[in-house]
């Protein structure tokens, strides 16, 4: 916390409050991605057994909330994708339909060994990765991964949200 | 009512159908020709009121060493609620382009789908079948997969996996960091 009076107010770095205005001095760049960093909207969508570690991950104990993580039932209101299980060939056209229709910005994290590298299924009906097919942001390795394990991959999203520079324009 | 019984009595019915009927952990499995299947099930199910198909699938018994094993097996799990006993039927057939056995879907509009999966994976024609297509591998999949000759890794890539991969290319032009001229990569 900086000093009060008239002088501006550092509530983070780089970002100022004016006091007695209710207005924050900040590079879009950072607010944005402050912004998007604390509201990280994964589509509800599970593909095999580590869709049950993301339910935990998402239930009481582990609670995604608390870091503005809320599942959403519509991938029209997601920008984030977690890929948790292992993706089957005739499963791959829809899972990247799903991406599809995500606006931008959206992000990937591929959760587990299946969707990281194909796993133990390296058979004729298994994807060998998920980035044969999608842009993945964050890997996460495991076999389920520990929700603990997807919350640090969360927390590895938002550190690279928050790098992020002039994602929000086409002229930036 | 005994399983054991039951066996006997179809194999006084159907004399030539029947090779050898094995007991294993107390179950009682017949092994049997295909052609009469039908008409064994439905003597069974008539007869014997084994009203229930617990399981219809296959074997390929290319590597399997057995008296009277053939290349494919096609394996009926009946079990009659009423008199809690149950017999186990394999079906013999022979290797050859186009490996058949009859359906016994009039008998058990269940068989539907697992006889479905029995061709999918097998390559097992059921004579008669309603609607025999694939059920787990995309329609237009080519092979077998538990057939012992199809290649772990598949034998062909799917068509609609490589075009998967044509339209994530195509669509790369409009992601966020390509439509800036390629200033950032998000790869």
């Amino acid at each position: 916390m900086g000093k009060m009076n008239n002088d501006l107010m550092q509530i983070e770095d780089g970002i100022k409050f004016i006091p007695g205005a209710s207005a924050l001095v900040a590079p879009l760049n950072k607010i944005i991605n402050w912004g998007r960093a604390g509201s990280i909207w994964p589509a509800t969508f599970g593909l095999a057994c580590c869709a049950i570690e993301m339910m935990v991950a998402g239930a009481a104990t582990n609670d995604l909330d608390r870091f503005g993580i809320i599942f959403r039932a519509s991938p029209r209101q997601a920008d984030c994708l977690i890929l948790a299980g292992t993706i089957t060939k005739k499963m791959a056209p829809v899972v990247r339909r799903v991406y599809d229709q995500m606006p931008e910005p959206r992000y990937v994290l591929a959760m587990g060994s299946c969707a990281c590298t194909g796993g133990v299924f390296d058979t004729y009906a298994v994807v060998q990765g998920a980035d044969e097919f999608l842009p993945v942001d964050v890997y996460i390795p495991g076999c389920p991964p520990r929700p603990e394990a997807l919350l640090e991959g969360l927390i590895k999203l938002q550190e690279k949200i928050m790098q992020e520079q002039g994602r929000w324009s086409q002229f930036s | 009512m005994e399983s054991i019984l039951i066996a006997e009595d179809l194999r006084n019915n159907f004399p030539n159908a029947i090779f050898e009927t094995q007991i294993h952990r107390g179950q009682f499995s017949s092994i049997v020709a295909p052609e009469p299947i039908v008409e064994m099930c439905r003597f069974l199910k008539e007869d014997y009121k084994m009203n229930h198909l617990n399981c219809l699938t296959g074997v390929d018994n290319l590597s399997r060493k057995g008296k009277h094993f053939e290349r494919f097996e096609v394996i009926y799990q009946l079990y009659s609620i009423e008199y809690r006993v149950g017999l186990r039927l394999k079906a013999q057939i022979k290797d050859s382009e186009d490996p058949s056995i009859d359906s016994i879907t009039s008998l058990w509009t269940g068989a539907d789908w697992l006889e479905r999966e029995t061709f999918d994976l097998l390559g097992i024609t059921f004579n008669e079948h309603p609607n025999l297509k694939r059920i787990l591998t995309p329609e237009d999949w080519e092979g077998h997969p538990l057939q012992k000759t199809y290649k772990l890794k598949g034998n062909t890539e799917w068509n609609g996996f490589t075009k998967l991969k044509e339209k994530v290319k195509q669509l790369k032009q409009f992601d966020f960091y390509s439509a800036q001229e390629g200033t950032h990569s998000n790869d």
